[in-house]
């Protein structure tokens, strides 16, 4: 390993709003970390809390989840789900001794490139202090080890 | 029994006498009690603000820690005047939205062994207070000589419903508080258009001929629209109309008489209270013939009635419906 | 293929990574990305891998469809720009080809990658990732064909303002029914309510009446007013509307619209709609001459009658005994295909602008009153006079922006008012002779015969004062303003204040969302914007459809704008409902959720999280369903069944984990 830690994160958007932010800011050249590699999804309604589980178990060092803000949801009002998602796996997460703050929500709308290329570097930022999460690996059956919805996951000590 | 800090403010025992005269008389009828806040000290007015802001919010603010210490069952303080009412506000309000200025002043207030954090008390200024805590329908109760027949233009001044940090007023330029307080004691209210205008404030002292054009303004058109009354709720504002009044006169060739009293002093007559224990007697331009028109003192020849509106014409819209500050619905009397 | 069991044999994959001429291979190194591909994805399927310098080109997609053909690929993963650009590029050349078109995929590694990082060596590292990402979840895609439904050929216009007509004609000409749903008695809109129309100066209801005649009497058109819609169910094609026709309580197989009821009823009340409160009609009552449909409505709660029993003087008089006090609301239920939503504006409520004086100063009028002093037919006959009903005014002030580009009330611009302030410039000049002051902050006048319109004004002799007006008082400073209203304002091109007696002043309100917008946009599934106005799918693409497929807007409902722009739009809309009917069946994106009932154990947790009431749970069967058509594919309800029945085609669980393990590839 580098002496200077770099971490890995990934990055959840919703097709109508943050990945359309996340074009907007390619669009006009804003310059940001390179830590983030987004998966695009319809609605950050459809982010199952399994997804950050299996994110983090697969070797990165933080989720970022963003969305449309609140009332602005393409399809209404996902986003809100999204958020109650967001803060019972927060405290989940402690449950698993993992620092709550690996994973931030940030709502991004369209229009708004330069504000997620701010949001993405000050999380890089707060991630990069935390250091490395070194989640154990996962068996070498790779991602065959990780079923979706396994029991090994699912049981969560709240 | 709604309890308040008060906060006289020096202008109580010299130019506005009358008010706290009226006050102190209806404080009874409606059961507000006031305990003057401990070794107050003067608010530092106007002109403090404009020379140096620490020492003249820490100035303000003293009373403020004063208020704070004394809270026995009352957390408000309440100012009859409208500068002393504004400072108080202001300080409270800037020492929350700058930290660094409501350190100094604590550091300042240290000295004398006090402290404030801002919050810590609500600032109320009089008017509110009746009209929100104690309530119309509470002052109607104990009016027993109703103003019938009194022309009132209520003048409010421009410090209180303006900036009005704590959003306590219905409206910025057109409130309609001092007027549905003096319907309430059956007054004829006008539609008085310059209740928010200036009166001149200090340029009586430092340019006098602007002070007195303002004056010349709120005194005609209270003539204009046939007023027999003005009330305020300001010791400047009536302190300039009422004191300067003649020299005004003088400096224009005029020749009005627009007698100008405390809202309270209205209130007091209203419960029945003798017009020289509500402070009559004390201004300049005399009030004799107003209180004539509700039957006090001799009668003097009768000043022909207004004409009344007749409906005829187009149709007007009707009112925005009202509420007060407290939530309470404001219903329309026509 | 069961959910369970990872894909053993993988599918081959063609990867083809763009230069975009030096907008990706600039910052990023192609050829390596490339070659890497090649070597380290062949396990997960990668049987070719190559580059070009324009994959968007017909000859790089001719390299897609080449490969499809001849080297048999079942997957086609493209690293270029993003997906909203050219994502329908690639799968179509796929589909060319032969390959289903949901096979293929696009991964950005320009807008996320050479255009934002500046290290070419992690730029490249970071396009690895994203591409094995991508490669890992394209095994998963499955073969997915668009929902195909039905279209009912009747249409649903929910307005009858001119924009509302525009469609509903436009519909019903090309041979379609449509049911034209208006809440007042008459359609007819605001524009009804007008005087002249700018810039031409028409006579409003002279151009408006003729198309009202003809809605009224357009055999494909049935008019319900007075009527307004309850309920709607069903999707797109497939639509169940409930509308409330209100009881007239008068017969329309009866009723010959002579008028005489209206003539001969004894109680009048203050006309707040047509005539803005600045005039009268009778409880029983028409709107306005030309109102279509003819009959007249019985305003119940103001009526004797009803009230206390007496009167029924209008029942005594009718010639044909058409007025019956027992006759009920009736509610009808119809059947249509897509539904136009043409409900208009309200005006901003001028009593606000307590400094302005509307309300409590008698001639200070809003523009609404002012178009209905100037119109014939309203409560002065025409003439412009003050409050009183008798005084012609000498000067008059109006003031522009009363309301919008405030930020105390509403921000944006509400685009009509500087044309309608000019017009009214107009008309006061022409027919009264009086002075009239314009009070703007900038001048609004793009369309087509607009500015002419402006300088024809100028050249009349109206004077402009560029200022916002900061009060309109009745405090005369002196005797020469002594019974006006003085308008106070910075002449901001001079650099003074000025104080302008007036006689009248006219505020040129801004315009608002109905007020009930919301309420409406809820029963029908769409939503408002922060200021209130309807959504459209693409401000500048996309301007009279919104989200929900078969729900369209057009007019001022969607935001300010005049009447040519609504009446395009109201076409607009009816060409694009026309084209969904000729098509007979609609095409529906299929990324949708389903449930796999044997998995469902009607936990109902997804029940409640449907903002489009496509799940619905089947009570025999103690299971979940979700209409395919009605669903939106957002994935909510996919990530909220703690069963896993529920599966999301286009983002499945299977796809989005693979994606995660190709993201991590090497971490």
């Amino acid at each position: 390993m580098s002496e200077s830690f770099e971490p890995v994160i990934v990055g959840f958007t919703c097709n109508w709003c943050s990945y359309r932010a996340a074009d907007a800011a390619g669009t006009a050249r804003v310059k940001y970390a390179p830590n983030v590699r987004l998966i695009r999804l319809m609605c950050s309604g459809r982010l199952d809390p399994t997804f950050v589980m299996k994110a983090l178990a697969g070797g990165a060092d933080g989720v970022l989840i963003t969305g449309c803000h609140p009332g602005d949801c393409h399809y209404i009002d996902q986003n809100y789900k999204a958020l109650r998602r967001f803060l019972l796996l927060r405290r989940t997460l402690k449950g698993f001794g993992i620092e709550p703050e690996r994973i931030k929500l940030v709502w991004a709308s369209a229009a708004e490139g330069m504000k997620l290329a701010n949001e993405i570097n000050t999380f890089v930022d707060e991630v990069r202090k935390l250091g490395p999460l070194n989640w154990p690996k996962w068996d070498s059956n790779g991602h065959a080890a990780l079923q979706p919805r396994s029991e090994q996951v699912m049981e969560v000590t709240a | 029994m709604n309890k308040y800090l008060f906060y006289p403010g020096c202008s109580m025992e010299g130019s506005a006498r009358a008010y706290y005269e009226s006050i102190k008389a209806i404080q009874g009828p409606l059961a507000m009690e006031l305990e003057e806040i401990d070794d107050w000290n003067c608010c530092g007015a106007t002109e403090y603000l404009s020379i140096n802001l620490i020492p003249a919010y820490s100035l303000i603010a003293r009373n403020l820690a004063l208020a704070a210490k004394q809270v026995n069952g009352a957390n408000s303080v309440m100012a009859p005047c409208s500068a002393c009412y504004l400072n108080l506000e202001k300080a409270d309000h800037y020492m929350a939205e700058r930290p660094a200025l409501g350190e100094k002043v604590n550091e300042a207030l240290a000295a004398g062994g006090l402290h404030y954090d801002p919050g810590s008390v609500q600032i109320r200024h009089l008017v509110d207070v009746i009209i929100n805590d104690i309530g119309l329908e509470a002052v109607k109760t104990k009016v027993v000589r109703p103003l019938t027949g009194l022309r009132v233009a209520p003048y409010l001044g421009c410090m209180v419903p303006r900036p009005d940090y704590a959003k306590r007023w219905s409206d910025h330029e057109h409130p309609s508080e001092l007027d549905d307080l003096m319907k309430a004691l059956g007054a004829e209210v006008i539609e008085f258009p310059m209740k928010t205008a200036c009166c001149g404030g200090h340029m009586t002292q430092i340019g006098p001929e602007t002070a007195y054009e303002l004056i010349r303004r709120l005194v005609a058109e209270a003539e204009e629209f046939q007023a027999d009354i003005m009330v305020t709720m300001c010791p400047m504002c009536q302190m300039n109309l009422d004191a300067y009044q003649g020299e005004t006169n003088r400096h224009f060739g005029t020749n009005y008489h627009m007698p100008i009293v405390f809202f309270t002093q209205l209130m007091a007559v209203a419960f029945g209270i003798d017009p020289r224990q509500a402070g009559f007697g004390l201004e300049l331009v005399s009030a004799k013939d107003a209180l004539a028109r509700i039957g006090l003192k001799a009668p003097q020849p009768e000043k022909a009635a207004p004409p009344r509106k007749k409906p005829e014409g187009l149709p007007m819209p009707k009112p925005l419906p009202k509420k007060y500050a407290s939530g309470q619905e404001v219903v329309m009397e026509e | 293929m069961s959910e369970n069991t990872p894909k053993q044999d993988k599918p081959k994959v063609g990867v083809y990574v763009c230069h975009c001429g030096s907008n990706i291979a600039g910052m990023v190194d192609v050829e390596a990305v490339r070659d890497w591909a090649r070597e380290h994805l062949a396990e997960d399927g990668v049987v070719i891998s190559r580059d070009y310098k324009f994959m968007c080109s017909s000859l790089g997609q001719e390299l897609i469809e080449k490969d499809i053909k001849e080297l048999g690929l079942e997957r086609v993963v493209v690293a270029a720009c993003s997906p909203h650009l050219h994502e329908k590029t690639f799968r179509t050349a796929s589909e060319r080809a032969g390959l289903n078109p949901y096979l293929t995929e696009l991964v950005s590694i320009r807008e996320q990658v050479s255009w934002v990082h500046t290290d070419k060596a992690i730029a490249t590292e970071k396009s690895k990732a994203l591409l094995a990402g991508t490669v890992h979840r394209v095994a998963y895609n499955t073969e997915l064909e668009p929902l195909k439904v039905p279209i009912n050929p009747n249409t649903l216009v929910v307005g009858g303002g001119i924009a509302g007509i525009q469609a509903a004609l436009e519909i019903a000409n090309a041979g379609f029914h449509v049911y034209l749903v208006e809440r007042e008695p008459s359609i007819g809109g605001h524009m009804a309510q007008f005087d002249k129309t700018f810039p031409t100066l028409d006579c409003s209801a002279c151009i408006l009446t003729p198309r009202m005649v003809e809605a009224g009497t357009h055999p494909n058109i049935t008019l319900l007013t007075w009527s307004e819609v309850m309920s709607v169910s069903g999707y797109v094609g497939n639509f169940n509307v409930t509308i409330k026709k209100r009881a007239r309580y008068v017969n329309e197989e009866l009723c010959t619209g002579c008028g005489i009821c209206v003539e001969k009823c004894p109680q009048k009340v203050i006309d707040d709609v047509y005539e803005a409160g600045l005039g009268y009609r009778k409880v029983i009552y028409t709107p306005f001459a030309q109102a279509v449909p003819k009959y007249p409505v019985l305003d119940r709660p103001n009526c004797t009658y009803f009230k206390n029993g007496k009167c029924k003087a209008c029942e005594k008089f009718c010639p044909t005994n058409a007025i019956d006090f027992t006759q009920e609301d009736e509610y009808l239920n119809v059947e249509v295909g897509n539904i136009i939503l043409a409900t208009g504006y309200d005006l901003f409520d001028a009593r606000k602008v307590t400094n302005y004086g509307y309300g409590r100063l008698p001639n200070v009028f809003t523009s609404l009153e002012f178009e209905r002093l100037s119109n014939a037919a309203g409560p002065t006959g025409g003439e412009i006079t003050l409050r009183d009903g008798k005084t012609k005014p000498q000067t008059v002030g109006i003031i522009h922006c009363v309301g919008s580009r405030d930020k105390n009330f509403n921000n944006y611009c509400s685009s009509i008012c500087c044309m309608q302030s000019l017009k009214f410039a107009h008309l006061v000049k022409e027919r009264t002779g009086a002075d009239v002051y314009e009070f703007y902050i900038d001048m609004r006048t793009p369309m087509k015969a607009y500015d002419e319109f402006y300088q024809r004004v100028l050249d009349e002799g109206t004077l402009f004062v560029r200022g916002k007006v900061a009060e309109v008082t009745n405090a005369a400073h002196g005797p020469h303003e002594k019974g006006k209203l003085i308008i106070q304002v910075e002449d901001t091109l001079v650099g003074k204040q000025r104080r302008i007696p007036v006689d009248m002043v006219i505020l040129s309100v801004g315009m608002e969302p109905r007020h009930d917008a919301k309420q409406t946009g809820q029963l029908f599934g769409i939503s408002c914007s922060s200021d209130g106005w309807y959504i459209e799918r693409h401000p500048k693409l996309d301007p009279v459809t919104t989200m929900t497929e078969g729900i369209l807007i057009a007019g001022c409902a969607s935001g300010p704008k005049d009447i040519p722009a609504s009446v395009a739009q109201g076409a607009a809309a009816a060409a694009r409902v026309l084209d969904k009917i000729l098509q007979k069946e609609v095409e529906l994106e299929p990324i949708r959720a389903t449930v796999n009932e044997e998995k469902c154990s009607g936990c109902r947790i997804c029940n409640n999280l449907c903002p489009f009431n496509a799940i619905s749970f089947i009570d025999d069967l103690a299971v979940t369903r979700i209409n395919p058509a009605l669903c939106q594919g957002c994935g909510t309800c996919v990530a909220a069944c703690p069963a896993g029945a529920i599966s999301g085609t286009g983002f499945s669980n299977e796809q989005i984990f693979a994606q995660i393990d190709g993201l991590l590839m090497g971490v």
